[in-house]
């Protein structure tokens, strides 16, 4: 319970005294809000540009739920026929690295020019969000427990049931580290891809409104935009592990607390 | 003839050479009748593991002849437990006859029946993680009776238990082989564990593995506490731990 108390008590603390630092700071320097806006401002900004900001927030957010799904679905299904047909795997993993290594800000503005805008902005997530979840799935697949393989194969089990009963359910923790990182993956594609269209002159996604905001030395509303885009980030990720934490609670390690 | 002279599997010149070039059985033979209670004794590396997946058919031998006149299902315990992590005790038992399609009342009645054996009844709804290591090995063998198999194979069931647990684990097991009657072929390299247990104690020398002498233990069924303190006990256990010795020392370990 003490230990409870302080795992929420103490990040608490330090933000208050952050929050507290920088308003001071901007209030005992009188720091103009076009250079940094104090707390106080950025909230008021959030609150007085709601709606705007609000709208730009489903924006990304939609992008990048469809590119985490897209790339969950796309990486699990390549993961289970690279395990199911060798070849698949050696023709297309080389490929499959390429993407992943090949800096996404880079590959944005390719993609802009042959796609259309919102097609290319969801190709920019799904290319990030879908190695881990690739990489992750084919682990787990590849990691189960001899015996059990052995197990099966003494009882007649036909491919299909090894993988739906044996191979799946055996990687899903590794699935789900991989669909884990994928969801802050994928909202970062999202944005680099807005701020990349950003530049040229389309879009209406929050990183969209925090490049436009930068034109107009609007800082105030750079801070509420950037706030909201942290607080999407970590909503994904909380609710990413609770997913897995459901999943994984009666059986596996990772999710079941340690008695001391 | 009784049913019980009749030939399970038998298993001629068996030669397995891995893609290493390590030679783990050579001219292996081996019979076992339906019913018999046998071990096959031997260091670690013998060839003992081997020759068991031979017989189970989850290894093919390199030369010879293997046959299974009378088998028909087999049930396999490995060393470890060997149960899905995510799936409670009842689906882990249940297992075999999900994957040959049973139907569900009549897996659900030979669940109930093979907890009861292995007297797990309580702890059905349990995750492997939540039991003891005697308690998953005894999940694991309910598994491998679930199906009623005509041969059970166990790989060295209760090496990685406590004394006690494996004292009451083989009490228990000889309870149901006396039970159900069906044929054990049980992997050791405890002398005393394979004395208490069989009818057949075949010894095997190392690398490789062959059969270097075959001791009967004729001592009645059934077997307690009171056989484990035994003169008969200790002599036996004495006879087959000298011709261990002598395969041994054969092999110049």
């Amino acid at each position: 319970m003490n230990e409870r108390a302080l795992r929420i008590g103490l990040p608490i603390l330090v933000l208050a005294l952050v929050v507290l630092a920088w308003d001071g700071t901007v209030r005992a320097f009188a720091i103009p809000p076009y250079v940094l806006p104090g707390p106080g401002l950025v909230l008021a900004t959030l609150i007085a540009d709601g709606d705007l900001l609000w709208q730009s927030l489903l924006v990304t957010l939609t992008i990048t739920f469809e590119g985490f799904l897209l790339a969950a679905v796309g990486g699990i299904v390549l993961a289970i026929a690279f395990n199911q047909w060798r070849p698949v795997e050696y023709s297309l993993y080389p490929y499959a690295v390429i993407l992943q290594v090949t800096p996404i800000v880079a590959v944005a503005p390719l993609l802009l020019i042959y796609l259309p805008q919102p097609l290319a902005v969801l190709a920019c997530a799904w290319i990030v969000a879908f190695f881990p979840v690739l990489a992750n799935t084919t682990l787990g697949l590849n990691s189960v427990d001899h015996n059990l393989i052995a197990l099966f194969e003494l009882y007649n089990a036909s491919r299909w049931q090894v993988l739906w009963n044996l191979k799946l359910p055996s990687a899903l923790p590794q699935m789900l580290a991989g669909l884990r990182i994928a969801g802050g993956l994928s909202l970062i594609g999202a944005v680099v891809a807005e701020i990349a269209a950003g530049s040229a002159g389309a879009g209406s996604g929050l990183a969209y409104r925090i490049a436009e905001s930068g034109y107009r030395l609007n800082i105030p509303r750079m801070f509420a935009a950037l706030l909201l885009l942290s607080l999407a980030g970590v909503a994904i990720f909380f609710a990413l592990s609770a997913l897995s934490h459901l999943a994984l609670r009666r059986w596996h390690e990772s999710a079941i607390r340690r008695e001391s | 003839m009784t049913p019980s002279s009749q030939t399970i599997v038998s298993l001629r010149n068996v030669v397995k050479t891995f893609a290493s070039g390590t030679v783990a059985l050579d001219r292996f033979n081996l019979d076992v009748r339906a019913g018999e209670f046998v071990s096959l004794l031997g260091p670690s590396g013998c060839g003992k593991s081997t020759a068991l997946r031979i017989v189970a058919g989850l290894s093919a031998a390199s030369a010879g002849t293997v046959e299974w006149p009378g088998a028909g299902k087999i049930g396999f315990v490995f060393q470890d437990p060997t149960l899905m992590p995510w799936a409670d005790v009842a689906a882990n038992v249940r297992l075999p006859l999900k994957l040959s399609h049973t139907d569900e009342a009549q897996s659900r009645a030979a669940v109930t029946r093979a907890l009861e054996r292995v007297g797990l009844t309580e702890f059905a709804q349990a995750f492997p993680r939540e039991l003891s290591g005697g308690m998953r090995m005894r999940a694991s063998i309910a598994r491998a009776l679930v199906t009623e198999p005509e041969l059970l194979l166990m790989d060295e069931p209760f090496a990685a238990l406590d004394e006690i647990t494996r004292f009451r684990l083989n009490n228990d097991l000889l309870g149901v082989w006396q039970e159900l009657r069906r044929t054990v072929i049980f992997v050791t390299h405890s002398v005393f564990e394979s004395v208490f247990l069989s009818q057949r104690i075949m010894v095997m020398t190392p690398r490789p593995g062959r059969v270097f002498a075959e001791i009967p233990i004729g001592a009645p069924y059934p077997r307690d506490e009171r056989f484990r303190t035994s003169a008969d006990y200790a002599g036996f256990c004495r006879q087959v731990a000298e011709a261990l010795g002598q395969a041994m020392a054969g092999a110049a370990a």
